[in-house]
């Protein structure tokens, strides 16, 4: 069975200078690298978790397949279609297929436009003509818990968990088989954020689509998905199966962040592992294994070469010269 | 807990209203609590519950439209809210310092970090140099490499984590009696998190302040803090010791809370809890309890009385009918 | 304050009795609101209100001062300087609804191209822009009179293109604010092509403040139409407009001194009424500005 989501090595740049100044900086690279070689398959019904922090090129790497960032390198290919660098026209057809909800809950969603017409606007941009759009309305709106009264509010009217679920009510209006959610639970009290991703689970029950979720909510990506990735820097640095690698992390950045959640309880013995200094600039990028002035495992090996991609378990992939065996000590 | 007359800080009754377009809103309703001398305590709540205004309400530092309507803030003895402008000044920076939620916004861009953190031991009877020596020892002490070198820096020269140390270093300098933090963490990643909290904890043994730390992160909560104070929708619904917060808590708003926080979930499940329905409109108060439209374990006294504040066990407090009427669940 | 607390249960009252009443409390506003409406009501009914012909000669009354019978004296012609001025009103209107409508329709359009396009384009219109801009508006005035002859088109003429850059580039400034907010980038996601977002997504939020910036320029447009006809390149006799009153007045200034006055009566009101009006919608539809929460 063909995967739904095939991403295979995949590059993206920025460009840090304009062509000028590169040319007076001639020994300078004028490019930052926000996703260097990235890799994974997303089957159909499957929720995938991309999990990083800040500079780790999730979003970059998230609006790339949506086509909103170019590729270097690498393919992005849906139910075997090459995605990337499509033209705009050649990719319309697509994204009927592939949603993104994006973080900002209620920035996303223009401002002087209702609810209605929000999560109708996908059938209107893709020309989608006689269909009852009351009715249709009233069902999007069902199908994410909201009452019909909410479609003639505006943005600014609704709470950021209200404003989520029109996110994916608009989201669904297409059908698609693929949604990308950007944060879904940022800015949301930890009393609602249940209700959001509640709902996401029970849309993948009911409807089989796939899910992409990106977050640096560690705590909720056991409970949604199935399988998740770690990035660090623009790279997997971790993916497999959400509970082989909660309950035996290999990579030490992974086993830093789960750390870094504690659990509410004053008596939880749990050490908490610190790492050293902060995320690099991605100007900057150490040699060898990108993560070695921070790891508390560090090696000499670590500080000169870069780690290959090693498979610890099946479908479980690590990038690290001496990955975790037990207890936090290689 | 409680009031307590060696407290640093002691909040009695406080009730804050915000004039708007539609009304007095009324955002902080009869408000205690204290800080114990060399204590860190933790105000934890979510969006609505008022935990930036007791904490603008302290430095005094509201808005154009909040309007005091009853009860007394007292620090080191004498009532902030009674204060001249003066006198306000004189506390401000020196007894009562505060660390800010957006590290990129909270420090001056225009000035280098030497001048912001001289600047500030104005009061302090000693020459430049001393206070360069003072700045640059308390660089090192919350964790800011070669900090002689990179006092001629400015903010944009330090990422987000360097700044928010940065900030505390700046808090800590004058020596307070009382640190304010506003979601000190919230913006940092959240590796950076587990460092600034440790930093801070290290901070406060060595220089013997009191703490408020306001946060919505139940988990930082349990690590820091002495003590906890919970609010919701502009009330104090409970308060005490770290451990009888987190493991006997017993306002249903408290015990709700930690259900929900998916870190506390030991199994792995694919139906999250949450608290179904919104807080009310704190324009036109419901009667009764503010929780009552949400609460689990409601009851008919719920919604026509609010409860009061009721002393659970020795100093854990909270306000619920529930722990009055004899059923501490 | 918690926005879930403020944004649920927001009475429905229409948006635009919410305006007024807001500006029933801004007195300065008000008081501008009303200056408005005098001098828009005296343009559309001009032709009820004036009690003589603005342009009929009466020499045996020239140069009187204000009377019962004549409100703000008469001219060097006889003619009633109170019909000229209220007739006036209806020119400066003029000029400056038709200028400003099509400099911000020409600027609107550039300013989202230069805003929103490819940057090289943006550096085309903004070289344009500027070219425009360096020239002093007399003298770019002065120029394009001697091309085309001076009337009221000239002045219109001079007016938009001389202020196609100013909106230009406010459009362009809130274009590029804009551009990459999320919600533009959700548009985009769902496949929108640029003229949707543009026409439907960018327009609405930009031009509410440029309307308001619009219509504080009024006042300036009216003072452009009536210093370049106070200097005889604007409006050709014996059309009454208020700066061809202000540049009789100049001239016979030794006779009376009530010609200038009324010229110039006209202006502060019209450039007091917008501005304060202008001032005072500015603060009540820019939500930071707002003493509530």
């Amino acid at each position: 069975m063909t995967a739904l989501l095939e991403v295979e090595n995949v590059r993206i740049r920025f460009r840090s200078k304009n062509r000028i100044q590169a040319l007076m900086d001639r020994d300078q690279d004028p490019y930052i690298e926000a996703v260097c070689g990235v890799s994974f398959t997303l089957e159909p019904g499957e929720t995938l978790a991309m999990v990083g922090e800040s500079g780790a090129g999730k979003t970059t790497l998230a609006r790339s397949i949506i086509g909103l960032a170019t590729l270097r390198q690498g393919s992005i290919r849906f139910l075997g279609n090459e995605l990337s660098n499509l033209s705009d026209a050649a990719f319309a057809q697509f994204r009927r297929n592939i949603a993104m909800m994006f973080q900002d809950p209620v920035g996303c969603l223009s401002p002087r436009r209702t609810v209605r017409s929000l999560i109708l606007e996908p059938f209107k941009i893709h020309r989608i003509g006689d269909k009852n759009w009351t009715a249709e309305t009233k069902r999007l709106l069902e199908m994410v818990g909201l009452s019909d009264s909410f479609s003639g509010r505006y943005p600014h009217q609704l709470s950021g968990g209200q404003a989520r679920r029109v996110g994916v009510a608009r989201a669904l209006a297409l059908s698609p088989k693929l949604i990308i959610a950007d944060e879904p639970t940022a800015g949301l009290d930890v009393s609602v954020q249940g209700e959001i991703l509640n709902l996401l689970v029970k849309l993948q029950a009911d409807l089989g689509v796939s899910f992409l979720i990106i977050t640096h909510n560690l705590s909720v990506v056991r409970h949604i998905s199935d399988r998740m990735a770690i990035m660090y820097l623009g790279r997997f640095v971790e993916q497999g199966i959400t509970d082989d690698i909660f309950y035996h992390p290999r990579h030490p950045y992974t086993h830093a962040l789960l750390s870094a959640n504690p659990n509410p309880d004053p008596d939880d013995p749990k050490e908490q592992v610190e790492l050293k200094g902060e995320i690099p600039s991605l100007m900057n990028r150490p040699r060898g294994c990108e993560f070695h002035p921070r790891c508390p495992c560090v090696q000499d090996r670590c500080r000169s070469e870069a780690p290959p991609l090693e498979t610890v378990a099946p479908g479980h992939l690590v990038t690290c010269h001496y990955p975790i065996k037990r207890n936090g000590r290689p | 807990m409680g009031k307590d007359r060696n407290s640093v800080l002691d909040i009695r009754n406080l009730s804050i209203e915000f004039a708007t377009t539609r009304g007095r809103l009324k955002a902080l309703r009869d408000v205690t609590l204290s800080v114990p001398p060399e204590k860190i305590v933790g105000l934890v709540g979510e969006s609505g519950c008022g935990k930036s205004t007791v904490i603008f309400s302290i430095i005094h530092l509201l808005a154009e439209n909040a309007v005091v309507t009853g009860g007394e803030i007292e620090f080191e003895g004498r009532d902030i809210l009674k204060m001249s402008p003066n006198e306000l000044r004189a506390i401000r920076g020196d007894r009562i310092s505060m660390v800010f939620q957006d590290p990129m916004t909270s420090l001056n861009p225009v000035l280098s970090i030497d001048t912001q953190m001289t600047d500030i031991q104005y009061r302090a009877n000693i020459d430049m140099e001393e206070k360069r020596n003072r700045a640059v020892e308390m660089l090192a002490r919350v964790g800011i490499p070669d900090p002689r070198q990179r006092l001629a820096n400015y903010p944009h020269h330090f990422s987000g984590g360097m700044r928010q140390r940065i900030s505390i270093a700046m808090a800590l300098l004058a020596n307070p009696a009382l640190l304010l933090a506003d979601e000190p963490t919230t913006a940092l990643d959240a590796t950076l998190e587990a460092q600034i909290i440790h930093r801070l904890r290290q901070l406060q043994d060595m220089v013997h302040c009191s703490i408020l730390f306001v946060s919505h992160h139940l988990g930082l909560i349990a690590e820091l803090c002495d003590n906890v104070v919970v609010m919701y929708a502009g009330e104090v619904v409970e308060e005490g010791d770290v451990r009888d917060i987190f493991h006997r808590a017993a306002h249903p708003y408290t015990q709700a809370l930690l259900e929900c926080d998916p870190a506390r979930i030991k199994e792995k499940t694919r139906h999250l809890p949450t608290i179904p329905g919104d807080i009310p409109d704190l324009v036109n108060l419901p009667a009764g309890c503010i929780f009552s439209n949400r609460c689990p374990q409601v009851f008919s006294k719920c919604r026509t009385t609010a409860p009061q504040r009721f002393e659970v066990e020795p100093g854990h407090f909270a306000r619920c009918h529930l722990v009055t009427e004899g059923d501490v669940p | 304050m918690s926005e879930a607390v403020n944004r649920k249960m927001r009475t429905e009252r229409s948006a635009l009795y919410n305006l007024l009443s807001r500006l029933y409390h801004n007195p300065l506003g008000f008081f501008g609101l009303i200056l408005v409406v005098i001098v828009v009501g005296s343009a559309i009914f001009a032709d009820w209100i004036v009690p003589y012909d603005p342009i009929a000669i009466n020499i045996r009354e020239r140069l009187q001062g204000p009377s019962a019978k004549h409100l703000m004296g008469t001219d060097q012609l006889g003619r009633d300087v109170f019909s000229r001025i209220v007739m006036g009103s209806r020119i400066a209107l003029k000029v400056a609804l038709v200028s400003i409508t099509l400099a911000l329709s020409c600027g609107l359009v550039l300013g989202l191209i230069a805003g929103y396009g490819p940057p090289w384009l943006d550096k085309i219109i903004i070289l344009i822009f500027d070219t425009i801009r360096s020239f002093p508006t007399i003298m770019f005035a002065l120029a394009i009179v001697t091309l085309v002859g001076p009337s009221l088109e000239t002045v219109i003429l001079v007016v938009v293109i001389t202020t196609i850059p100013v909106y230009g580039r406010i459009v362009r400034a809130q274009t590029q604010a804009i551009k990459n907010n999320e919600f533009i980038l959700a548009e985009r996601a769902m496949g929108a092509n640029i003229i949707r977002i543009l026409s439907l997504h960018m327009l609405p939020n930009i031009i509410g403040p440029l309307l308001i910036i619009a219509s504080m320029d009024l006042p300036g447009v009216v003072t452009i139409e009536a210093g370049l006809s106070f200097l005889g390149v604007g409006v050709r006799p014996p059309t009454p407009s208020w700066g061809s009153v202000l540049n009789d007045g100049y001239s016979f200034i030794r006779n009376t001194p009530w010609l200038i006055v009324s010229g110039g009566i006209p202006l502060i009101i019209t450039t007091l009424g917008f501005t304060f009006l202008g001032e005072a919608l500015r603060d009540i539809l820019d939500p930071k500005l707002r003493k509530d929460i």
